[in-house]
């Protein structure tokens, strides 16, 4: 791994590093994925994998939820006429 | 003055039937020990200001002759659980003023019971840690010496409830957090079956390894808090039922993997108290079998970071929590998360974005998944064998606030913890005993698993190992 690595992660996942903590954050990096690059040893005879995944349904009826709208609405860090408000995406 | 040092939820329930005290009382009394205390100790992230009024409206409750296991019983709850109307940050800046727009089931469920709470308790951000100092708002200090780490994610729950500034608490365990703690603290700590406890209103972390757990002063306690907690919710699309898993008949064996405890790295001192608790339980006439266990730290943090960056990434400053403001939408989203989140969550968002990641997906995390459908399938095998597996809980004591610097080591010490995450079994940390180090005594813990399913055998088998440790 290089600098040029952890800054296109960073860009993938959005998030902003300074100069010195993409240093750290490469060194650490390292160090981690060294230690579990041991995954790659272990020995599987021929397990497909198992995510488990089925179907969890619920009836389709009209249900009191407690949620609370204006506590919703009202932690929009921008709102106008109680609608969320964003930047332009295009 | 209520003997607080001595009470267990037990005690109480039974001293606010008879109206020795009132809810009012005890409450009261905790909030006490919390002024005296959470500034240094540093469990508490808030202190509700409306206590006495939760607990008032339990005496009402009383009065009316209303009972139930935990009418009028103080908690804390930790800050990764929603209560509607209230503050919860997942001790993170990106949620510094984020209130919860409604309960999380478990809360609904503990307030059916009318159990009074204390406050939200300090975890290492969004529960991401084995320490509590990855918390934004500072580590949470052992009460046993405040030197030391309280142990973690569920640190803060784990320390307040040590100190006595609750009877208990709730805490949620991705790879041992609460069982770790507990240990640290001298305390219990309990890890349902995977979907025992509903996690609907539990900030995720890892989403196919959190769950919802007790923290308590002993095992009955934290059995009748895991008891007010647990059931089937339509809510959560991974709980299961009462029949989900069928109990395998009793053997009386228990398995001890010998291999994994007598590596380096494990504390003489733990090896020897270890040593001590398997003897004491061949003298209950249990049969001990020596087992193998692979080392899962490296299978375990793979799906951690894979599944806390995808879980993460729904903090983006939009709806919710913390906003900073760029030049356009992009730059919105790269200030609002290089700011929000601390640095381990920043890590670990990068490492399971690495591991996530075309060209490595199947090397890291595809391979992952094999392994664990491979361990899970050996631990079916395994308690057709044994009843329960015991382990130390951790392999270490708690360590000095600030002295592991590198975060590997941290990982390292959820040796014992993590594998009954991967398989989704039940896990029980109880105090075994102490280890003189200066003239500071810590508490070290002992941990069993048990099958799916099996919460009940962990619970007898818990009071059985505290009834011969306090002596006859």
């Amino acid at each position: 791994m290089n600098i040029k690595d952890v800054e296109n992660l960073a860009q993938l996942a959005r998030i902003e590093l300074g100069e010195e903590e993409k240093k750290d954050i490469l060194s650490d990096m390292e160090s981690i994925l060294g230690y579990i690059k041991q995954i790659e040893e272990v020995k599987i005879e021929n397990i497909k994998p198992d995510y488990n995944l089925r179907n969890v349904w619920r009836e389709d009826k009209e249900e009191v939820c407690e949620f609370s709208s204006e506590l919703i609405t009202g932690q929009f860090p921008d709102a106008q006429d109680g609608f969320l408000k964003v930047k332009k995406i295009l | 003055m209520i003997d607080l040092e001595n009470l267990t939820i037990k005690k109480a329930r039974k001293a606010l039937d008879e109206k020795v005290f009132s809810a009012v009382d005890l409450a009261r009394a905790y909030l006490v020990e919390i002024e005296k205390k959470n500034t240094e100790l540093n469990a508490y992230l808030e202190v509700y200001d409306d206590v006495l009024e939760q607990a008032r409206q339990a005496d009402e409750r009383i009065a009316k002759g209303e009972s139930y296991p935990l009418l009028g019983i103080p908690l804390a709850v930790k800050d990764v659980i929603l209560i509607k109307g209230r503050k919860v940050s997942a001790a993170s800046k990106i949620l510094e003023n984020y209130t919860a727009s409604y309960n999380a089931t478990v809360i609904d469920k503990l307030k059916k019971q009318g159990a009074v709470f204390l406050g939200r308790t300090n975890t290492d951000e969004f529960a991401l840690g084995s320490s509590t100092e990855n918390s934004a708002y500072g580590a949470t200090k052992n009460p046993h010496d405040y030197l030391r780490v309280a142990g973690g994610t569920s640190g803060g729950s784990a320390a307040a409830v040590a100190s006595l500034m609750a009877l208990g608490a709730l805490g949620s365990d991705t790879g041992g957090s609460v069982r770790l703690p507990a240990a640290f603290c001298g305390i219990v700590g309990f890890k349902p079956t995977y979907g025992r406890v509903s996690r609907h209103g539990l900030i995720a972390a890892a989403s196919s390894l959190d769950c919802i757990g007790p923290i308590a002063k002993t095992v009955e306690d934290a059995q009748i808090i895991f008891d007010a907690i647990y059931g089937h919710d339509v809510l959560d699309s991974t709980s299961i039922t009462d029949t989900t898993y069928s109990k395998p008949p009793l053997k009386k064996i228990i398995g001890v993997p010998w291999d994994l405890i007598n590596q380096e790295g494990i504390d003489p001192e733990i090896k020897e108290n270890f040593k001590k608790t398997v003897k004491s339980f061949e003298n209950l006439g249990f049969k001990i079998k020596d087992i193998k266990l692979p080392n899962c730290i490296a299978l375990y943090y793979i799906i951690n970071f894979a599944e806390v960056s995808t879980n993460l990434a729904r903090f983006d400053g939009m709806r919710y929590g913390l906003h900073k403001d760029g030049s356009n939408l992009l730059q919105d989203y790269f200030l609002t998360k290089g700011s929000g989140f601390g640095k381990e969550s920043r890590r670990r968002i990068l490492l399971g974005t690495y591991v996530l990641s075309a060209g490595y997906y199947d090397a890291y995390y595809g391979k992952a998944q094999k392994a664990r459908v491979a361990l899970r399938k050996e631990f079916r095998e395994l308690f057709s064998e044994v009843d329960l597996v015991l382990t130390p809980t951790s392999p270490i004591p708690a360590w000095k606030i600030g002295e592991k610097s590198d975060p590997l080591s941290v990982y390292l010490a959820d040796i014992f913890t993590v594998t009954a995450n991967i398989v989704g079994v039940p896990g029980i940390s109880i105090p075994s005993g102490f280890v003189q180090i200066g003239d500071k005594k810590l508490p070290l813990g002992i941990q069993f698993m048990a099958s799916h399913g099996g919460e009940d055998l962990l619970f007898k088998i818990g009071q059985e190992f505290e009834s011969i440790k306090d002596g006859p």
